[in-house]
């Protein structure tokens, strides 16, 4: 089924055929439109989940958080401020090892307050311990919704998973949507498996269940927090693998593959120079390929879709032979060097066997300050050419 | 409930939890786990309670129980009480009915989880919100919180030579839960355990939210002798410190208080309560009397709020 949808409404539709229990989530632009139309999917009887207006974003997640516990699949949605009031909480359901699932309509943070997206949202949370997946259209936001239930609710992961849409570039454009039928939808997202834990003898459901009681979320002291924590970061590097699994199974039944699932190389294979980036400038990017390469220039892309975990080796093998790398990153590491993107790529390339290409870092669309296919041909442009560059600059910054 | 029933009752606070000598907060929740009709899951705020209780790999806990942070207890048991009311019309229920119980301590209710508590009950979630009241943040160390008495000594409301104790009064939370409406209020003492019991039952009954309001004498926190918990929960009763009543639709007495309400020369004087406490001794010095005095003008000011309240219905 062809349908024009806004990338949030392509979320609100995936949430819908995926069976969820409970939607708890508070409004923010431009997450809206998620909100309001599965308000409509809920008030018109279309669903059979709970939907809970909460009385703001801390108490959506921790909503969420009770649900899950209790074994239920849970959604939320985000943006911006919301996202970080929710942080607390953000670090509790990853470290309970809750399969939650969050869309997040990436949007600048405060001060100065701002609507538009840039990833600075997300990326304060990026050491929390969820796996973050950036896409690039409002097809691919319907399809990670789908793939995010999977991923996060798989055996071998139990892990929330936040999937990132840039604001109004996405979330609020009307584009096409190829979308299942809701029974073949359901089919693909299955129902929640709940994981076991041993007690003592017992294998029992890891979920507040009167029959088997468990504590979650104790006090956990010196003496076994640490290997609590190391089990978390094992399953999110375990998680590459499931992604990767489910992007198949999903090109499989879709005809859509996104790469491997961690990341998509576009016209890499005999390029000289790339560009590494995520969300919609991935989109434009693309654009920008084609019509160089028109002109013979040999460029390609590496599209980063799960920042976390992070795909050294899928960018190692991608970055290869390169000449020259820029990392485009839409959000600051304030005093640090250069954009999150950009300090995870260049630590990878120092992995890298034999000559190591150029890698220069573009801070760009802060605040959602429009990037043009002309604003990236330049960075590709400096990046060929032989004047000294700096380290990060800014594109399409007001000198 | 005759105290038979209640002593055959299953014990699903298992001892060994490391809460001080002397803690009410343990009496106050085994009393209200004589309450229960049925499957329960508990979530907890951050708080003594909830670290005493739970260190891993140990647990006191044999319900499910699930603490999440400090300020968002009501929102979690908003995410239990609605995922089993899911499987349920789902079909994939195990039980018919599952109560949700929640605790926290002034803190977290009177302060952090404000917000979420109101939201909850505004929602008209279901479940039953028992606050241990032991009127500061005892488990970070005694300091004041909107549940603090005035002139009351904490970490952060020294008696100072500029400002002796606490200047504030004692936000009166259970009277702001009422005014959300449809939701049971009640205020108890784990000194009275048959009225405890009676209204943590009528909470957990109730189809929607309920809201009880316990007082939690703390040793450590009031500076008195530990075998004096009880005794101390009982004067703040029969002193007016801590009157009992419930609210459902409409405000009724309790107990000692709608027979001190009755019978108004029973009433204690407000020093049997507050004299053994270490965190008031400074008030009996006679450059704070005009504290002392804004203190039983507190306590006075909210009896009358209630007569008033009570009389309204009669």
């Amino acid at each position: 089924m062809i349908v024009g949808l806004s990338g949030d409404e392509a979320v609100a539709y995936g949430v819908k055929q995926a069976d969820v229990d409970i939607v708890a989530a508070y409004p923010i632009t431009p997450q809206t439109i998620i909100v309001e139309k599965f308000s409509e999917f809920y008030d018109n009887g279309e669903v059979d989940t709970e939907f809970v207006p909460v009385e703001s974003e801390h108490s959506a997640l921790s909503a969420c958080v009770g649900a899950s516990a209790a074994g239920a699949r849970a959604f939320t949605a985000t943006a911006s401020q919301g996202l970080a009031l929710m942080h607390e909480i953000v670090y509790i359901a990853s470290g309970l090892r809750l399969p939650i699932v969050m869309a997040v309509v990436n949007r600048a943070l405060s001060a100065p307050i701002n609507i538009h997206g840039d990833h600075s949202d997300m990326m304060a949370e990026r050491d929390s311990g969820w796996i973050q997946i950036f896409v690039e259209d409002a097809q691919e936001a319907y399809d990670a919704t789908l793939q995010s239930f999977r991923i996060a609710e798989d055996l071998n992961v139990q892990l929330p998973v936040m999937y990132g849409l840039d604001g109004f570039t996405i979330s609020h454009t009307l584009q096409r949507v190829e979308m299942f039928e809701d029974l073949k939808a359901l089919d693909f997202v299955g129902r929640r498996e709940l994981a076991k834990v041993r007690i003592f003898d017992k294998l029992v459901d890891y979920a507040l269940d009167p029959e088997n009681p468990l504590s979650l979320g104790p006090l956990s002291l010196p003496d076994y927090y640490f290997e609590h924590k190391r089990q978390q970061e094992e399953a999110i590097y375990r998680s590459s693998e499931t992604i990767k699994k489910i992007n198949e199974e999903f090109g499989e039944i879709s005809g859509r593959y996104y790469g491997n699932g961690l990341i998509e190389l576009y016209r890499i294979e005999d390029a000289d120079l790339s560009i590494i980036c995520m969300g919609s400038t991935a989109g434009t990017t693309k654009e920008v390929i084609d019509r160089l390469r028109a002109d013979g220039k040999k460029v390609g892309l590496i599209k980063v879709r799960t920042f976390r975990p992070f795909p050294k080796d899928d960018i190692l093998k991608g970055i290869r032979g390169l000449k020259g790398v820029a990392v485009l990153d839409r959000s600051g590491s304030y005093g640090g060097i250069g954009g999150p993107l950009f300090g995870d790529v260049r630590n990878a390339i120092n992995d890298l066997k034999g000559e190591k290409p150029l890698i220069l870092n573009y801070i760009y669309g802060l605040g959602g300050r429009d990037i043009t296919m002309e604003m990236i041909k330049g960075i590709y442009d400096d990046l060929e050419s032989e004047e000294k560059h700096d380290l990060v600059s800014y594109v399409g910054l007001r000198s | 409930m005759n105290i038979k029933e209640a002593a055959r009752k299953e014990e699903l606070l298992e001892s060994g939890h490391r809460l001080c000598a002397g803690c009410s907060e343990s009496i106050i929740v085994r009393q209200v786990f004589m309450a229960l009709r049925g499957p329960t899951i508990v979530t907890e705020a951050t708080g003594c309670l909830e670290v005493a209780t739970t260190i891993d790999p140990y647990t006191s806990w044999k319900l499910p129980w699930i603490h999440s942070a400090f300020e968002n207890a009501a929102a979690t048991a908003t995410g239990i009480d609605v995922a089993f009311r899911v499987f349920k019309r789902k079909g994939r229920s195990k039980y018919e009915q599952v109560d949700v119980l929640a605790f926290g301590g002034d803190g977290a209710t009177y302060d952090i989880g404000f917000q979420a508590l109101s939201g909850a009950i505004e929602r008209g979630d279901d479940f039953l919100y028992v606050l241990y009241d032991n009127e500061a943040y005892m488990n970070t160390g005694i300091q004041r919180s909107g549940g603090t008495p005035r002139g009351a000594s904490t970490t952060t409301t020294p008696p100072g030579k500029a400002i002796p104790g606490k200047p504030q009064y004692k936000k009166p939370i259970d009277l702001i839960i009422a005014a959300h409406g449809d939701c049971y209020v009640a205020t108890a003492s784990p000194a009275y355990w048959k009225d405890l019991i009676e209204k943590a039952r009528k909470g957990i009954e109730k189809d929607g939210p309920g809201f009880l309001h316990a007082i939690s004498p703390c040793p450590r926190g009031w500076r008195y002798d530990m075998q004096s918990t009880i005794e101390l929960a009982r004067l703040a009763v029969e002193t007016c410190y801590f009157p009992l009543w419930e609210y459902d639709g409409e405000y009724k007495l309790t107990g000692r208080s709608a027979r001190i309400a009755d019978k108004p020369e029973l009433k204690k004087p407000l020093e049997d309560f507050i004299k053994p406490q270490g965190r008031f001794r400074h008030l009996f010095r006679p450059e704070n009397k005009e504290v002392l005095d804004a203190l039983q003008d507190d306590v006075d000011s909210y009896w009358e709020r209630l007569l008033q309240l009570v009389s309204c219905v009669k």
